[in-house]
């Protein structure tokens, strides 16, 4: 089997089995408020992460490319309040015209 | 649940326009059609499909594009703990409306609040259901057509998705701490570790939050 397969069946069953957790098998429930509280630190330590990673990292090296101006266009736009669509559009314009002109 | 369906109108166009790009970045990371396709109808959430693929085109290893992905979601089990007491009957009815619960369905349905509607929920995550799975239907099938996604900022696009996503996270000073730990972890292990690695271990971050929780 392919990496890809290997990793689209075990993301999507992981996936399923994490989102049935609570209406399947919780009913009533709940998690202790500490392991709640960490685990709503989850999600920005890693989105944080990618934004470093999707930016800035090209194999194992740090690297400054078009790439800066699709994150400097996409900070812009949330500190606009752009609404999600925009913020995705001014990234990928931003990248595309530094890459077009360099 | 209607209604859900009209809260969700909004999104639909960028819901479409991810999935096609995601369809477009998992064909460039040698993912064929049918397994493209088959990752949004089943994983249903953006950011770690994506994060999945990246790792993946990275040249990372399936672990690591798995481990991060998973993390990623891992949010789903204290998120679908926030509502479960709004699902009724039957286990596999359940199950079956169990995966359409996505942050944004959540949010617009008062998820977390006592006034959890979760037909809203089911309306807001079969409405976007289609439109995430159509987009990348789209986009993997036409991505070789399109040519050098990079040529159209893709990677771009993609960053700025996750800074959109993050800023809506930060709510408050721990959620600050963990991202900007998680974001020093990243950049300071890149240069020594495979690709992924740096994503999985940013999770550490949020061991700044024990001591005060």
């Amino acid at each position: 089997m392919s990496a890809a397969w290997e990793a689209v069946i075990a993301v999507g069953a992981g996936t399923v089995v994490l989102k049935a957790v609570g209406p399947v098998g919780v009913a009533g429930r709940r998690l202790p408020a500490r392991v709640n509280d960490l685990l709503t630190m989850v999600a920005p330590a890693i989105l944080a992460g990618l934004v470093v990673t999707e930016a800035f990292a090209s194999g194992r090296s740090l690297v400054f490319d078009a790439r800066v101006a699709g994150l400097g266009a996409g900070v812009i736009a949330v500190l606009l309040r752009a609404p999600l669509w925009a913020v995705v559009v001014a990234g990928a314009a931003a990248t595309a015209l530094v890459r077009l002109l360099s | 649940m209607r209604r859900g369906v009209h809260l969700a109108a909004p999104l639909v166009p960028a819901a479409v326009a991810l999935g096609a790009s995601f369809g477009v970045l998992a064909r460039t990371a040698h993912f064929d059609v049918v397994a493209t396709v088959l990752m949004s109808a089943t994983t249903f959430a953006g950011s770690a499909q994506v994060a999945a693929v990246s790792v993946l085109g990275a040249g990372g290893g399936v672990a690591a594009a798995v481990v991060a992905a998973l993390l990623l979601n891992a949010r789903y089990a204290p998120i679908g703990i926030s509502v479960a007491h709004g699902f009724r009957g039957h286990v596999a009815r359940r199950f079956a409306e169990s995966q359409l619960v996505v942050d944004e369905s959540w949010a617009l349905s008062g998820g977390g609040t006592p006034g959890f509607d979760r037909p809203v929920l089911l309306g807001v995550g079969a409405t976007l259901w289609f439109a995430w799975v159509g987009g990348t239907a789209v986009g993997a099938l036409l991505g070789q057509a399109i040519g050098d996604p990079s040529a159209f900022g893709l990677d771009g696009a993609f960053t700025a998705l996750f800074v959109a996503l993050l800023a809506a996270q930060l709510r408050d000073r721990r959620r600050v701490a963990a991202a900007v730990v998680g974001a020093a972890i990243a950049a300071l292990l890149t240069p020594f570790v495979p690709s992924g690695v740096p994503i999985v271990a940013a999770t550490a971050a949020v061991l700044v939050g024990w001591r005060r929780t």
